[in-house]
């Protein structure tokens, strides 16, 4: 028997997986990157609240991401995530602090500065840990027959830090855009104006990886200038640019969602262009998606259930968005 | 000092690890507990029921989210120090180990929301239903983590192409031999777990004099539950280590101190197995009664250590001595069981105040005996991560060095102590706040509590600080 071919199914699985990850904890880790900027006590008590139902949701996500690639590309784990040793040690402790900061802050008064300290390092960490993880990925890895056989500091180059960074501001630039939508009068003023700086910073990352990536991978280059492609792929770079325009315009003003879906659009173009880049890379440079599918039977027995369990959650998800939609207000709840 | 990326990144899974099933082993029992008693209260309508639930659901919220901000880091485990193993087994375990993020998720994060927050928005008996699905979701994702285990410990269903391990029957696989010992055992323990921590909860709420009514529920309650439960832990240990002696001899040999085999092999109560001499020094031996038990025959056959070559045996001090703790703990609590019941038959239960005392040294013995029980199981798995099959030495990842891995090490270490006590002391706030603390329920508001613990927290006093 001819077995269907699942993998076109487990990576359009698991690219959505990821990009739910980054799109949830994406906003959350920016918030939580913001917070400590915000004016005062009742302000941050608002910024955190903003999160608060939601956080910990957005963050399962990780742990459907990291299994679903060791389900699906077996051998993409076992190689990428060794490569990325430390930025994951990073990355799993900050969220631990971040995580727990959380909810420690209103039961262990007494070292409340100490966690709020926490919530904001601890994001801005996972955040940065992110960016080189993606940055690492982009670059490639030192490859011999099925293992990663580099050392475990090669993934932190000018690149991989750059990219950390540039994502820090990606996901700050995320999270103004939800602040603008959960909050009104000085607080939602002070959110749009960090969200003008986060759209600056974002945009020169976006700039400058775009045009560093080529530069390192003569293969990406020519995906991307060779003749016909430059016409084919063209509409990337001029959405981008469009939407860039967009969120300048919406976080100046008075549109309260359009900072968000503006900023979230960057992330999809910036996710289609690194798909562009890569394609049909899962280990750029050793493995095709192909290559490092799992058997057959693997990906049969576990997509039974998830095509049962994921549009369950998903509508949960978008519920639990909508129960908890709206301003939030400070004379509601807790104090 | 030659450090051994092998060694010390099995010292950081047993750390990670360690931490993490403190948290499961507390929370698969409450949540059953919780649903008991929402169970009865939407029955009963007994407000003193609702009191405990209440009480417990917010020691549950705080030990939840450190079960899943610890739990996110054991699947990267897999990937960062075990990468060959991860891309050996990979198609074999994986399904397995998603299976448990997809039920756990959909199970717990869904229905945590409504027993959380959906105390006014649901009639009581849909909020038994969330707190039934809850406790389903947590003993999902044991049974998931369990099966995965299993499969490590006693491997069928597979072949191997080129040294690589591939599904050929996911019932064998998902039901391996030892999965349905190790399933029953565990789930028990984790029930005996939080039962003893109620019981000492109990205690020191009686002993307390405030909200003795709760008290004394919680000691009768914890009591009888682990008056069937212990005793029932002793027979499915039992049934587990015939298990292993079927399975797995060269780790039963390891856990009896067995060194040489044979018929009418005594059973070796205490001593100090010297890995060296082959022989257990010190020891206190009964003849002939390690067969009795083993073999339910005076004569049976059993195999020793020497039956293996060196290099297929476990280290067998340590899972000689955590056996040890583990039965002796287990012994502890019959008797501690016991007295419970002779003091309840006198009608002193609530005015002893050494055994009330007494129970309150006792809330860890769950926890200790669990912790003893995993070393026993996972160190007697040694030198093997796939029992008999792939050696641990060969599924480290090959990029790492001993120094990388003491650094992460470190940092786990640092970090996560930090993290538990705070977390224990915020737990027994809870505790010493108490449980018939003002219960008007937790305004919802627009459905806008801070977070799980807050919204419980704003139901006690000290909350509303």
């Amino acid at each position: 028997m001819q077995a269907l071919d699942l993998v076109p199914i487990w990576t359009t699985i698991l690219a959505l997986g990821v990009f739910f990850y980054v799109a949830l904890d994406g906003f959350d880790l920016g918030v939580g990157m913001l917070y400590n900027f915000a004016p005062d006590r009742g302000a941050r008590d608002l910024v955190m609240n903003s999160i608060a139902p939601i956080w910990d949701g957005n963050e399962t996500w990780l742990i459907l991401g990291s299994v679903g690639l060791l389900a699906a590309f077996p051998v993409a784990f076992a190689i990428i995530i060794p490569a990325v040793y430390f930025p994951i040690l990073l990355m799993l402790l900050a969220l631990i602090f971040r995580g727990l900061s959380f909810e420690f802050r209103y039961r262990d008064a007494e070292h409340r500065t100490f966690w709020d300290h926490g919530f904001a390092a601890g994001s801005a960490l996972a955040a940065f840990a992110q960016g080189v993880v993606l940055g690492a990925f982009i670059q490639g890895f030192n490859v011999q027959g099925r293992q990663f056989v580099g050392g475990s500091f090669d993934c932190f180059t000018p690149f991989s830090v750059f990219a950390g960074v540039a994502l820090m501001f990606g996901y700050a630039l995320l999270g103004a855009g939800w602040l603008v939508i959960k909050t009104e009068g000085a607080l939602q003023d002070w959110a749009r104006a960090l969200g003008r700086r986060c759209l600056i910073g974002t945009v020169i990352g976006i700039g400058v990886v775009s045009l560093w990536t080529p530069y390192i991978d003569p293969h990406i280059a020519a995906r991307w200038f060779s003749w016909p492609h430059i016409v084919y792929l063209a509409p990337v770079p001029l959405i981008t640019a469009a939407l860039i325009w967009y969120a300048w315009q919406s976080l100046n003003d008075r549109s309260e969602y359009a900072p968000f879906l503006a900023s979230l659009g960057l992330f999809v173009m910036s996710y289609i262009g690194i798909a562009i880049s890569l394609w049909p890379m899962i280990v750029p440079g050793h493995f095709t998606l192909d290559q490092a599918a799992a058997s057959p039977s693997t990906q049969a027995f576990l997509l039974i259930g998830t095509l049962f369990l994921l549009p369950v959650i998903l509508v949960y998800t978008a519920w639990s968005y909508w129960v908890f939609r709206g301003k939030v207000r400070s004379d509601i709840g807790y104090h | 000092m030659h450090l051994d990326p092998e060694f010390l990144s099995r010292i950081q899974f047993a750390w990670v690890i360690g931490w993490h099933i403190l948290l499961p082993a507390f929370t698969v029992g409450l949540a059953s507990y919780i649903a008991f008693l929402e169970g009865v209260y939407a029955l009963t309508k007994r407000p003193i029921f609702l009191n405990l639930s209440q009480f417990w659901l917010r020691i549950f919220a705080i030990s939840f989210g450190m079960g899943v901000v610890t739990g996110i880091v054991m699947p990267f485990q897999f990937g960062t120090n075990w990468s060959r193993f991860s891309d050996a087994a990979g198609n074999v375990i994986s399904p397995l180990l998603a299976y448990e993020g997809l039920t756990a998720f959909f199970l717990e994060a869904t229905f945590l929301g409504v027993l959380l927050f959906g105390r006014k928005l649901v009639p009581p008996s849909m909020h038994f239903v969330a707190a039934v699905l809850v406790a389903v979701g947590t003993l999902s994702s044991a049974f998931w983590i369990l099966a995965t285990n299993s499969w490590m410990q006693t491997p069928v269903g597979y072949e191997v192409i080129d040294g690589r391990y591939f599904p050929k029957d996911w019932f064998e696989i998902v039901f391996s031999p030892s999965f349905p010992y190790r399933f029953a055992h565990t789930v028990s323990a984790f029930y005996v777990t939080t039962a003893f921590v109620v019981l000492g909860v109990g205690a020191y709420t009686v002993r307390r004099g405030q909200s003795v009514a709760e008290g004394r529920v919680m000691l009768r309650l914890a009591l009888w539950f682990l008056a069937i439960f212990v005793p029932l832990q002793i027979v499915l240990g039992d049934m587990h280590g015939l298990n292993t002696l079927a399975y797995q001899p060269a780790k039963l040999a390891a856990i009896e101190g067995l060194w040489d085999g044979g018929h009418g092999v005594p059973a070796s109560i205490i001593g100090w197995p010297d890995a060296a001499a082959e022989k257990n020094l010190a020891e206190i031996a009964i003849p002939k009664l390690g067969s009795l038990y083993l073999t339910h025959s005076w004569d049976g056959a059993v195999k020793g250590l020497k039956d293996f070559p060196p290099d297929q045996r476990a280290p067998v001090a340590v899972v000689y001595f955590s056996f040890r703790i583990m039965v002796g703990i287990g012994l502890l609590m019959l008797a501690v069981v016991a007295a419970g019941f002779v003091l309840m038959a006198r009608q002193q239960l609530d005015r002893t105040q050494w055994y009330l005392r007494l129970c309150q040294f006792t809330t860890c013995l769950g926890f200790l005996a669990v912790i003893a029980g995993w070393t026993t199981t996972e160190v007697g798995r040694q030198p093997w991560t796939i029992y008999g099959l792939m050696r641990t030495a060969d599924s480290v990842s090959p990029s790492l060095t001993g120094a990388n891995v003491l650094l992460s090490l470190l940092l786990y270490v640092a970090v996560y102590l930090v993290i538990f006590p705070v977390g224990v002391g915020v737990m027994l706030r809870v505790v010493r706040s108490g449980p018939a603390a003002s219960e008007d329920l937790a305004p919802i508001g627009s459905g806008r509590p801070k977070s799980p613990i807050e919204a419980l927290a704003a139901t006690t006093p000290e909350g509303a600080r």
